[in-house]
């Protein structure tokens, strides 16, 4: 909300407190005061703000209130005219164009004088010809013949808005050879409104908050109006159908009105608070709604008489029905909704309340008498309207943050006052009122001790009461307990006890300052102390990975089905079961939660191709997959690994060129399940889609199925934009890992005799796997053979064909003593036999 | 007698040719023929069978003399030849010492789980654990019950993403798991972070991410004041920035706490002077906070007249580009090689 400095002096003596202060305290206290355009008044020095700065200083010496004289044709130029302009030290003959000093042309000496803003030569304003604001210093020039060294300023020219079409005029009484930023210097706070202190989204409201962060009285506006008119009551009637989405209704009324623009200082203040003038009767509506915070609607009185076939008139606010079509101001249909309220007559709806009025009964240029509406509505039904009405107006902006029923009838009173100042006519003895639902301001118990347990400060209740106080909250003190009646400005109290309490609470802290709260350690006793075990196994994990050089990656949880079906061959119908899907998608691309960390590790392969010869990555994360107990789903933890292109890192020297295969990525796989002490896994051929199906592997823990290893399958290599290195992939289930994990493992005790380290080759068929001959060596091999490790696989013409060699490196090892010759010899003998009969092996000679 | 004389001859013509012996091969060869079998020391020694008893102790000794000092004398060159030959052959030994080494692949975890491990050490130390939620969410959970009821002004904080399911969301937040914790741990004190990657439907920008991580923090217990959550964000500050920075708490506004505040640490760029970082105003916003509202204890299962507690939650990446000067979040989920292997 844009809040002008100078509005907010109606209410607080701001004298002593620089913008600067200003805005820092008011955003400690949580209106934060996000930019500063300053509008005359000189910027704070220095580049260091807590906010955002703009706009220009009027240079004091330079930038003068002065009074035009006397306004000349220029010889050369029919749209131009020479001013003769006194600023208080002399006189100066002044050129300019605007329009609004033609009618003064060649009138003779001005009594009184027209009082200006005069610049004189070497002063910076903004360009106002040019689009945006644009800073430029004004210099001698000569204009078709005339000299020119200064000017009299439009608005725009000094900042104040973006109005150029005329020079900016002052009133009789400005001061002449006054300083301007002394006369009317300014600055305009940007500040961002929580919903928290919706009602601060006003003038009076940030002077409020300005009076009790800093000490000062708070002048109350006047709400009295002078009515000199016959009585209201008997000229219009109001109908309220549901009280419970409609509390109040005021209205008030004001005849013989001349409708023209608002006086200037008005006209300036609604546009640094970045509200477009229309004309006096509309600016008064906005004007209290900004100054106050309550939003007003003015009827066309006799617009409402008419419609009523020359009877009183009678407002009547009623729900929509369902699909009824209403034409709003801006000229959009809108079909409404049967909780939406209207605000009709006996002849039909014209508005939506507390959103937008309708064209029919609007203030027009020959509106001479006004019904000035001020109401008050449930704002979470406007809440509910602006929903699907996809509307916003300043108004509803207010109401659908909750605004006081009592403000309705101070509206409408400041606002007649207001439309009699600045348009003329009489207004109408009293209000017609509807309050068939007055609110109640909740009153709130609190102790000091409440205080000390919430925010950690000792406060005695006469302080408690003085802070509340200070933000008009009505307080008494009973010994210990403080009560607090809330104001009829606010509705942001709690009337359940303990929730106004906290309610309260904020406000102490925030006018005692968070800044002398001290800052203390938890004294509490520490809750029981639990492990989060799946995320250190996750943790031990990336250890694990990161340790054997592989980068972890984190991805996008959002994809599409078929970014997820390019994991699979072409062809392969992906598992049916449903995505969780978004109804909202920022993204077409990205609308489903994945099912498969494949997919999106495929996407960072692809990603990185080109700029590194070997890529090695992991990430853990989740899917999510449909679930049968509700509709949440399953979210489960997985594991991926990829890695590919070349074995060895590039060097200047040594490095094979080889491309890493299936059996790099096992050692990985295998260097994890280590180092979880996992080492009764087995690798079994599976048939995993996304795999080749010779190079494949599923891996058990038991029966249970931990992950899967594979070579990317062709197919779905060629589907992605990758290198021609295979990609080899292992995929895990995460929390299937954590459970075939040992929670602990024992150490072997370190050997205190000598081992025996004997190599043994075999020739077996090619059919017989790797791991079977491994398993039997160790199973025959039993406590003494302390390890065994395939060093060589050979295939040559003089095994034949379908024939390989398997070499061996095995160690003897007993505990207790020095294995012998004859024993070793025995155990090798047991060993060979048992390949023989059960394998057909023939030991290598 | 003419032996000895023999053995002074054998003595000399030794000493002589060891010193003209000038490397290993010549040593040896010279060992075999002063020293070795047929040497004339060995045949002196042999001859000493044909002397008298009485001469015999007189020219063993001598022999065994001669013996020793060409021994020693051998023993000595042999370490001199040694030392020249290792001498000559590292001087003529040299690497270009600044051609690069032969890189192990170094391995590394994602720069934000780099920073959420630290967020985690930090916090345990102060007894808070880690605790996590699920991110598909009930709107109850990630809205009504953190005191945000249906049309309320407060929804439109966030912008969210609803799922084609009635009621079910991403998690705008880690909020959710607060009352996940509450309701599990109630009525014990409860002291935990809730970290979890949070959605949120917002054009994907240098600024702005759809996906990203937040972490939760929570403490609930009998004594608990609005002094123990800025001492403690502030501790947790320190150790996070740098032991001396200074913090200060703003009023704001968050539906679940009350009072609320945001954290700002001085600037540890400008050190607080002002700066592009911290956008001229010394400040940088870390996190969120505030006391927990007495409708989410509720909520959670607890008295708010009995128990009190505070709450907070700031987000790792910003965290991660504050300290690292990384000006597009978009690097994090785009896991590009060369952003990754900087950290």
């Amino acid at each position: 909300m844009k809040v002008p400095v100078s509005w907010l002096k109606d209410y607080v003596d701001l004298d002593g407190i620089s913008i600067e202060e200003l805005a820092h305290r008011l955003t400690m206290a949580g209106l934060e005061s996000e930019e500063i355009t300053f509008v005359g008044l000189p910027l704070p020095p220095g580049d260091k703000h807590d906010f955002k700065v703009n706009g220009i200083a009027w240079d004091r010496e330079k930038i003068v209130v002065a009074e035009v004289l006397e306004v000349n044709p220029h010889p050369n130029a029919d749209r131009l005219t020479l001013c003769r302009l006194n600023d208080g030290e002399r006189e100066h003959t002044v050129l300019t164009g605007a329009p609004n000093l033609f009618p003064y042309k060649g009138q003779g000496p001005l009594d009184p004088p027209l009082k200006v803003a005069y610049a004189k030569e070497g002063t910076t304003l903004y360009d106002g010809h040019a689009e945006g604001w644009q800073l430029m210093t004004l210099k001698k020039a000569v204009i078709r013949g005339v000299e020119s060294y200064s000017m009299v300023c439009s608005e725009k020219e000094l900042g104040i808005s973006e109005e150029h079409e005329g020079i900016m005029l002052l009133p009789e009484d400005a001061p002449t050879g006054m300083p301007l930023a002394d006369y009317m210097g300014d600055a305009v706070l940007d500040i961002a409104i929580t919903p928290n202190i919706a009602r601060n989204a006003n003038i009076l409201g940030v002077a409020r908050e300005i009076a009790a962060l800093f000490g000062r009285e708070l002048q109350q506006p006047s709400y009295d109006f002078t009515a000199e008119g016959a009585p209201v009551a008997g000229q219009f009637g109001i109908k309220i159908e549901n009280p419970e989405l409609n509390p109040r209704f005021v209205g008030g009324l004001i005849r013989d009105i001349e409708i023209r623009p608002s006086p200037d200082w008005v006209q300036r203040r609604l546009r640094l608070a970045g509200q477009r003038p229309i004309n006096n009767i509309v600016d008064v509506t906005n004007y209290v709604m900004l100054d106050i915070g309550q939003p007003l609607h003015a009827f066309d009185y006799d617009e409402l008489v008419r419609r009523a076939g020359g009877k009183t008139p009678t407002l009547i606010t009623r729900m929509a029905k369902k699909g009824e079509k209403l034409t709003t101001l801006d000229g959009e249909t809108h079909a409404l909704e049967d909780f939406t309220v209207l605000v009709a007559d006996t002849k039909g709806s014209h508005s939506i309340a507390g959103i937008m009025g309708g064209a029919d009964t609007e203030v027009t240029d020959k509106t001479t008498n006004v019904l000035l509406e001020g109401a008050n509505w449930n704002f979470i039904n406007i809440r509910k309207t602006l929903g699907y009405l996809k509307m916003n107006s300043e108004a509803s902006y207010r109401f659908s943050r909750g605004v006081h029923p009592a403000m309705a009838s101070r509206g409408v009173g400041r606002g007649l006052e207001l439309m009699r100042q600045w348009a003329g006519g009489t207004i109408c003895k009293g209000l017609v009122d509807e309050y068939p639902l007055p609110y109640e301001d909740p009153t709130t118990e609190l102790t000091p001790e409440d205080v000390r347990r919430w925010l950690g400060i000792d406060l005695k209740p006469k302080d408690i009461a003085a802070i509340l106080a200070r933000l008009d909250f009505k307080t008494s003190i009973k010994g210990k307990v403080i009560s607090a009646t809330a104001p009829d400005h606010r509705v942001d109290i709690s009337d359940d006890p303990v929730i106004g309490k906290a309610d309260l609470l904020e406000e102490i802290a925030r006018i005692y300052g968070y800044d002398n709260i001290p800052e203390t350690r938890l004294a509490d006793v520490l809750p029981p102390q639990r492990n989060n075990a799946a995320l250190e196994f996750e943790e031990r994990v990336r250890d694990l990975l990161a340790r054997q050089g592989l980068q972890e990656i984190v991805t996008y949880r959002l994809t599409s089905p078929e970014r997820e079906a390019k994991r699979l061959p072409p062809g392969v119908a992906p598992d049916p079961k449903p995505y969780i899907t978004l109804k909202n998608p920022i993204t077409p691309d990205r609308f489903a939660m994945r099912k498969s960390m494949l997919a999106s590790m495929l996407e960072i392969l692809e990603r990185n191709a080109r700029l590194r010869e070997r890529l090695a990555f992991f990430e853990i994360g989740f899917v999510y997959h449909d679930s049968e107990a509700g509709p949440l789903p399953d979210e489960k933890p997985r594991l991926v690994i990829a890695i590919t292109g070349r074995r060895d890192l590039p060097a200047w020297q040594g490095g094979a060129e080889e491309n890493l295969d299936y059996y790099d990525l096992k050692g990985i796989v295998e260097g994890l399940l280590g180092g979880l002490h996992l080492n009764a896994v087995r690798y079994e051929p599976s048939q995993h889609p996304s795999f080749h199906p010779g190079k494949q592997a599923r891996l058990l823990a038991g029966e249970r199925q931990i992950g899967t290893i594979g070579e990317l399958h062709p197919a779905v290599h060629g589907q992605h934009d990758l290198g021609p290195a295979p990609v080899l992939a292992a995929t895990f289930a995460l929390d299937a890992l954590m459970e075939a994990a040992p929670p602990r493992h024992e150490v072997q005790e370190v050997p205190a005799f000598p081992p025996v380290l004997e190599d043994l080759a075999f020739i077996l068929d090619e059919t017989i796997p790797a791991g079977q001959v491994q398993a039997l060596i160790e199973q025959t091999g039993g406590a003494t053979l302390a390890g065994v490790r395939l060093f060589d696989v050979y295939r040559g013409e003089q095994l034949g064909a379908g024939k390989k060699s398997l070499a061996y490196a095995l160690t003897y090892q007993a505990e207790d003593r020095t294995l012998t010759d004859d024993e070793v010899a025995k155990l090798r003998k047991k060993i060979v036999g048992r390949l023989e009969r059960e394998l057909g092996a023939t030991l290598r000679a | 007698m003419d032996i000895l004389k023999e053995l002074d001859v054998i003595e000399k013509d030794g000493l002589a040719a060891l010193a003209a012996a000038e490397d290993e091969d010549a040593l040896a060869a010279w060992r075999t023929a002063h020293l070795g079998r047929k040497s004339g020391l060995m045949a002196a020694f042999d001859g000493m069978k044909d002397l008298s008893k009485e001469e015999r102790p007189q020219v063993g000794r001598r022999a065994n003399e001669v013996k020793q000092a060409l021994e020693g004398a051998l023993e000595k060159k042999l370490v001199a030849v040694r030392q020249a030959t290792l001498e000559a052959s590292l001087a003529g030994e040299h690497l270009d010492v600044s051609l690069p080494g032969r890189a192990l692949p170094l391995g590394r975890l994602h720069p934000v789980n780099q920073t959420l491990r630290r967020i985690y050490a930090i916090f345990a130390e102060m007894g808070f654990q880690v605790y996590r939620s699920r991110e598909v969410e009930s709107d109850d959970y990630n809205f009504t019950f953190l005191n945000i009821p249906a049309h309320h002004p407060a929804r439109d904080m966030w912008d969210t993403f609803h799922t084609d399911r009635e009621g079910v969301i991403l998690r705008t937040h880690t909020s959710p798991g607060q009352i996940h914790a509450m309701r599990e741990y109630c009525p014990e004190n409860i002291r935990v972070i809730l970290p979890g990657m949070v959605y949120r439907y917002e054009q994907v920008t240098t600024r702005s991410e759809m996906q990203f991580n937040q972490v939760e923090g929570l403490a609930v217990g009998p004594n608990i004041t609005f002094g123990d959550l800025k001492g403690t964000l502030t501790d947790f500050a320190r150790r996070l920035f740098n032991p001396d920075v200074r913090t200060r708490f703003r009023a704001s506004h968050f539906p679940f706490t009350e009072p609320s505040a945001e954290m700002d640490v001085e600037c540890f760029v400008c050190m607080g002077d002002g700066c592009s970082v911290c956008k001229g105003t010394g400040w940088l916003e870390i996190l969120g906070s505030g006391m927990v509202h007495p409708t989410v204890l509720r909520y959670g299962g607890y008295d708010p007249e009995k128990v009190s507690g505070f709450a907070f939650g700031m987000g790792p990446e910003r965290i991660t580009m504050l300290l690292h000067r990384i000006t597009d979040i978009r690097h994090f989920w785009r896991n590009d090689v060369r952003f990754l292997e900087q950290f």
